[in-house]
């Protein structure tokens, strides 16, 4: 004891275990149905209806839930789809936010302050879901896959977090880019993309996030099921009253009717799990300009 | 004249200078004239008798017929009662939850355990709707995991908790918690590391402990923070998602589920009524943007710089 330079007063222990308790149980509390998600994707039908959502471990574990999540042909159409979104949208997301916020950080302008003000007020005025709707149909985009991509191709708030990063990049290099005769798409390329791979990075998580869990326009805009991106095929599944499910408890009863649920949820889940991780420290510079800009 | 004539003249040469700057934002600009200009255009459908087959050009105009209709609409009170409330109740239990987090986990010394509590609470924000309300209805159904815990406890209750509309925003708000108090405490833990470190040495010196340093220096630290962020929520009162709420809802909670943006959504997309949910999506719209400009005229009274 004598070797500690800070002496524990009874006082800060006490602190100590009401701060280590109350994290620990923010820890529990998040980490809990996800657990849930995971284990009920390994149990039979009869538990998972039986544990109505307390099982910490599957009495009997199966693979089978996972086997038919790739059977279920709206559910592959669905992944197929989601996938097929993010792989058009993300590209298409990070270039015009890219060369928007090249063009919100750029001075000496006439035409900036208008086209920026044309953004903005997009922020905090909308058509409405009407509108939208309507417009989207007169453009012909109902049922098709573009009416996923096209509405959501730019937000305004990440071209804001594209533009301050680039504004914190020294503007002598892009200066002395200029005067070795480079244009402006050169310097976005060679200079700014470089050096912002870390917004770039927290860019495509946002934009992807926000595709990837999309459900609504595609519950409007979408007819034909086969379209459908994945979200609104778990809708389905998850959604399709909890509590009819307890009727079935029987020999009849599909033992992998819900293990299949929860596998595709974690199917769904585990890619942007898996990446945000990584991305964590640079989350609270985004969070600042936005909510400084609404 | 000659002032006029000078302006396009310096607009021609600005246009010339920086034609690769305005190529690069043409798509850009495209995109919100399509997407968003053109929809805003749409909005004339509030005061026209609107038929898809002869579009806006050749559908009747009413004047203020709908909004007329919208004011003597019995269910209009209650969707815009249950938005207000709905807001109001977000409000008083979502708001402290993620600034006592980050008190808390700020207090928290070992960095390790620090990074871990973060990670998985930050988890939640990035799972989608969906799943979280197919999570909401199995805990909540009638053999599900709350009313276990309530069984536990001696309150009996054998019926799905969705059901119930007392319980609803409970439901609503607690998952609304769940998923973002993680998320929302960045900001404030952000504004914590920007706490000058000599404060806390000058308070030890004094004498102060730890719980009078979270008193004293901690949380007034966040207070600028955390009232900027208040007055934003305020500007935000009549915008009630529609999502959730889609997703939660049923038959026997409609009454107090049923707020603005879910009313219009069934008036318009269920019963196709397009003038009329137009005119009560626009009423929303500048009740909402009457709020945000007096939020923000508030926010800088308050001295804090506004958002615009």
């Amino acid at each position: 004891m004598k070797k500690r330079k800070k002496r524990i007063t009874p006082s800060d222990f006490i602190l100590d275990a009401v701060i280590y308790f109350i994290l620990i149980f923010a820890f529990v509390i998040t980490l809990y149905p996800v657990w849930y998600v995971i284990v009920a994707s390994f149990a039979t039908a009869r538990e998972v209806t039986m544990s109505g959502g307390l099982m910490l471990w599957p009495k009997e574990f199966i693979l089978g839930g996972y086997q038919k999540v790739f059977q279920d042909p709206y559910l592959i159409s669905g992944f197929a789809n989601s996938v097929k979104v993010l792989i058009v949208s993300l590209p298409i997301n990070l270039i015009l936010t890219l060369f928007c916020g090249y063009f919100m950080a750029s001075t000496n302008m006439m035409l900036k302050k208008i086209i920026v003000y044309m953004m903005m007020f997009t922020m905090y005025f909308s058509g409405g879901m009407i509108p939208n709707y309507l417009n989207i149909r007169s453009l012909g985009l109902m049922d098709s896959f573009w009416a996923l991509v096209l509405p959501g191709a730019v937000s305004v708030y990440n071209c804001i977090i594209c533009k301050t990063a680039i504004e914190a990049i020294p503007s002598s290099l892009q200066e002395s880019a200029y005067i070795d005769g480079a244009n402006d798409l050169q310097v976005i390329w060679k200079i700014l993309i470089p050096l912002l791979k870390p917004t770039l990075a927290v860019l495509t998580l946002y934009y992807g996030v926000s595709h990837w869990n999309a459900w609504f326009n595609a519950s409007i805009y979408i007819r034909t099921k086969t379209k459908l991106p994945v979200q609104n095929i778990l809708r389905e599944f998850l959604l399709a009253n909890a509590d009819q499910n307890g009727g079935g408890i029987g020999d009849t009863f599909d033992p992998y009717s819900e293990a299949i649920k929860y596998a595709a949820i974690v199917i769904s889940t585990l890619p942007i799990m898996c990446i945000y991780p990584f991305l964590q420290k640079y989350f609270a510079k985004g969070v600042m300009i936005g909510a400084v800009k609404g | 004249m000659k002032h006029k004539e000078n302006f396009f003249v310096r607009l021609q040469k600005d246009i010339v200078r920086n034609k690769w700057k305005y190529i690069l934002i043409l798509p850009v600009v495209v995109y919100f004239l399509v997407f968003h200009y053109k929809s805003m255009y749409g909005l004339v459908i509030a005061f026209q008798k609107f038929r898809p087959a002869r579009g806006i050009a050749g559908s009747e105009w009413v004047g203020l017929y709908h909004f007329e209709r919208l004011f003597s609409d019995v269910y209009f009170p209650r969707s815009l009662r249950n938005t207000l409330l709905i807001s109001v109740l977000t409000l008083i239990f979502s708001f402290p939850i993620p600034i006592i987090f980050a008190l808390i986990l700020n207090e928290c010394r070992v960095s390790w355990f620090k990074r871990i509590i973060q990670t998985v609470t930050y988890m939640p924000h990035f799972i989608s709707l969906v799943v979280i309300c197919g999570l909401v209805s199995t805990f909540c159904s009638s053999e599900g995991l709350v009313n276990q815990i309530l069984e536990f406890v001696g309150i009996e209750s054998k019926e799905s908790l969705l059901t119930k509309p007392e319980l609803f925003y409970a439901i609503y708000i607690l998952s609304g918690i769940w998923q973002n108090f993680g998320w929302d405490s960045i900001i404030y833990l952000a504004t914590l590391s920007g706490i000058d470190v000599e404060q806390y040495e000058a308070a030890k010196i004094d004498g102060a402990g730890r719980l009078q340093q979270m008193r004293y220096i901690t949380l007034p630290g966040l207070i600028p923070t955390a009232s900027m962020l208040l007055v934003l929520k305020i500007g935000g009162l009549l915008s009630v998602g529609y999502e959730k709420i889609l997703l939660l809802y049923n038959d026997l909670t409609l009454e107090v589920a049923d707020v603005l943006s879910t009313y219009n959504y069934r008036k318009g997309l269920v019963d196709g009524e397009y003038s009329y949910s137009t005119a009560l999506g626009l009423f929303n719209s500048v009740v909402n943007i009457i709020l945000i400009v007096m939020a923000n005229k508030l926010s800088k009274k308050a001295g804090q710089s506004g958002i615009f």
